[in-house]
C-alpha cells in the first residue's frame, strides 16, 4: 500500500514535471536598468510614470570601415559584448559562443551583433577585418567595431558592464564577459553570461520573444 | 646491559633508515612525475585552452590545431619561447596558415612551460619525446 502509494506519488511528479515543462508560459524579458521617472496628465490628473533606461546612441567604425550607429540597429534587436583580439583569457570563449549565436540568426535581418574592442588602438580596422575573415562573419549580422577609446569605455558604462586597463591583467584589460540583449527601442533586456554555452543557448531561445512583442 | 631495548631500536633504525629513504625517493619521484603532467593539464586548461580548445582541436582558421600539428615536431625548439613571448607573425600548421597573433604567457615559469609542453606532447595522440628542464631552460635563455 504504502510502496503503491510511494509509485503514485513519483509518478505525479513525473507526469506534473512533464506538463509543467512544455506547457510553461516563456518567462518575459524584463526591462533592465534605471528607468527614467516622467510625470504626465491623464484624464487631468498628474500621474508619474518610469520609462525604460534606453542605450544612449553611439559613432564607431567596423570591420568594413563601415560607420556603425544607432541607426544600424534601428528597429532592430541586437547583442552587444565588448572583447579585444589578442585578449587571452576570456574573449577567445566569448567569440567562440558569440560565433553560435551568429549562426543561428545568420539569415535572420531583425537582429545585429555589436563587439566592441577595448583596445582599439591595436584592433584597427585592418586587424578586425583579417578577424573577422578567421572567425568567419557575416558583416551584414556581425559589426567588430573600433573607435575612440573614450567612446568604447563610455559606452561600457552605458551598457552597465565593467571595462578597464589594468596592467596586471593578461593582455592588459579586465571586463566583463556579458553578451547584452537590446531590443528594438534599444532597451535593455537581458544580460547573459558569454562564456557560459547554457546562458548563450538560452539567448538564443529567448531573442525570438523579442521579435512577437 | 649493553643490550637494552633503547640500544637494539637504535640499532634497528640504522638498518631501517636507508630502506624508508629509499622507499620515499621512490614515491617522491612518481608522485613529482605526475605531479608534473597534471600540473601541465591545469596549466594548460588554464592558459591554453581558451583559444587551443580542451582538447587541443583550435578553432576554424583563427587558432590552430594542437593535435596532429606537424609544427610541433618541426619546430620544437622555438616552442619554449612562443609560449613564454606569443608569437606576431603569421603560422603555418598542417599546410594551413594562421595569421592571428599569439598573446604571449609572461607569468609561466621555465618549469611551467615544460610541464605544458609535456602536456601537449602526450595528449591528443600526440607522441612526441618529452623535454627535460634542462633543454627548456637553455632554449628560453636564447629567446630573442
Amino acid at each position: 500500500m504504502k510502496n503503491a502509494l510511494f509509485a503514485g506519488l513519483i509518478l505525479a511528479s513525473i507526469l506534473f514535471g512533464c506538463k509543467n515543462d512544455t506547457t510553461q508560459e516563456p518567462r518575459k524579458l524584463p526591462y533592465m536598468g534605471l528607468g527614467e521617472i516622467v510625470e504626465k496628465t491623464v484624464d487631468g490628473k498628474t500621474v508619474s510614470d518610469t520609462l525604460p533606461y534606453t542605450v544612449p546612441g553611439f559613432r564607431f567604425v567596423d570591420q568594413d570601415s563601415s560607420t556603425i550607429t544607432e541607426a544600424v540597429v534601428e528597429n532592430k534587436v541586437y547583442v552587444a559584448d565588448f572583447f579585444f583580439t589578442s585578449c587571452p583569457t576570456i574573449c577567445p570563449i566569448m567569440k567562440k559562443e558569440m560565433k553560435r549565436v551568429h549562426d543561428a540568426f545568420l539569415e535572420d535581418d531583425r537582429i545585429k551583433i555589436l563587439s566592441h574592442s577595448l583596445d582599439p588602438e591595436y584592433d584597427t580596422v585592418g586587424v578586425l577585418r583579417t578577424y573577422a575573415e578567421d572567425l568567419g562573419v557575416d558583416s551584414r549580422r556581425w559589426h567588430l567595431m573600433t573607435g575612440p577609446k573614450d567612446s568604447i569605455y563610455y559606452m561600457a558604462k552605458q551598457y552597465m558592464v565593467s571595462a578597464m586597463e589594468d596592467e596586471n591583467a593578461p593582455g592588459g584589460y579586465v571586463h566583463s564577459g556579458a553578451f547584452i540583449l537590446v531590443d528594438q527601442q534599444r532597451r535593455i533586456r537581458g544580460y547573459y553570461d558569454g562564456t557560459s554555452p547554457e546562458e548563450v543557448d538560452q539567448m538564443i531561445r529567448e531573442i525570438p520573444q523579442l521579435f512577437d512583442e | 646491559m649493553s643490550n637494552s631495548p633503547a640500544k637494539r631500536s637504535i640499532k634497528a633504525i640504522w638498518f631501517v633508515a636507508p630502506i624508508v629513504a629509499i622507499l620515499l625517493l621512490v614515491v617522491m619521484r612518481s608522485f613529482l612525475g605526475n605531479q608534473s603532467a597534471r600540473a601541465g593539464e591545469k596549466l594548460y586548461a588554464q592558459h591554453c585552452a581558451q583559444c587551443h580548445g580542451a582538447n587541443g582541436e583550435g578553432y576554424l582558421k583563427l587558432y590552430p590545431p594542437l593535435a596532429g600539428a606537424d609544427y610541433l615536431a618541426k619546430f620544437s625548439e622555438t616552442l619554449p619561447c612562443l609560449i613564454r613571448n606569443g608569437a606576431q607573425q603569421p603560422m603555418v600548421v598542417n599546410g594551413v596558415t594562421y595569421r592571428q597573433a599569439m598573446p604571449g604567457n609572461a607569468a609561466l615559469s621555465d618549469d611551467n612551460i615544460r610541464s605544458i609542453l609535456n602536456y601537449i606532447n602526450s595528449s591528443w595522440g600526440n607522441e612526441l619525446p618529452p623535454v627535460t628542464y634542462k633543454e627548456v631552460r637553455e632554449l628560453l635563455e636564447g629567446c630573442e
